[in-house]
């Protein structure tokens, strides 16, 4: 399951999705608006994404991830919109016949996604907002060749 | 004979979005012209895109393409900042 919704995540549904009978562990990540970036305070953060390219990039991350460390059952569903301080942005749950993959796998997860799918963010702070523009992301194309 | 015009759809987001007042737009081609023309083409057309001073990340049809990536007509054109997503 790779999604970009607009409502609230569930981590409960997901941790089933990647439930089954061959898998003996659940590793998950949930990302969560913090109070405070780069030492503004942050009162809401809004997402924004290009939603077919997000959900095509996150399955390739998860191609990714089955040929890193084997057969796994994976969800990575991103929010959008504007956000509390305090509500999930993300929740990736990767379940794996063994503790082992499915850790190292939700890991590399979490670090693909923040470097390639296309996802935005605006904080929002007391006295304004701004774009988060990473300065030296490289982009890659065809992630998968 | 000359090259045929070409339309391809051209999609903004985040900050670029802002500058450039909209989300979507349309242009005219000639076929073969490459990712990196088109993107020149929009900085001529929209100078309020020239306060975006590094290059854009680029994507043809939902994949990261570079700028020398040629356009055929109905491709569906990218452009934006870097992601900063989770």
């Amino acid at each position: 399951m790779f999604r970009i919704v607009g409502e609230a995540l569930a981590l409960d549904a997901l941790v089933l999705h990647v439930s089954g009978a061959e898998v003996g562990g659940v590793a998950t990540f949930v990302g969560i608006v913090r109070v405070e970036n780069a030492g503004k305070r942050v009162v809401a953060v809004e997402y924004h994404a290009y939603p077919a390219m997000a959900e095509k990039v996150m399955r390739e991350i998860g191609e990714e991830l089955e040929r890193l460390f084997g057969s796994l059952r994976i969800a990575m569903v991103h929010r959008t919109g504007r956000l509390s301080v305090g509500e999930a942005s993300v929740v990736i749950a990767v379940g794996a016949a063994h503790r082992r993959e499915a850790l190292a796998a939700v890991s590399h997860a979490i670090e693909r996604l923040k470097h390639d799918v296309p996802i935005w963010k605006k904080e929002f702070y007391e006295d304004g907002s701004e774009w988060l523009e990473p300065a030296s992301v490289v982009p890659r194309a065809g992630i998968n060749k | 004979m000359g090259r045929d015009v070409v339309r391809v759809r051209v999609l903004l987001f985040a900050r670029l979005r802002e500058l450039v007042g909209s989300d979507a737009m349309e242009f005219d081609l000639m076929e073969g012209a490459t990712l990196g023309e088109l993107w020149e083409r929009l900085r001529e057309g929209f100078p309020s895109v020239r306060a975006f001073v590094h290059p854009p990340l680029m994507a043809v049809n939902q994949e990261y393409a570079s700028p020398d990536r040629a356009l055929t007509g109905g491709d569906e054109v990218a452009f934006f900042p870097p992601v900063s997503g989770g």
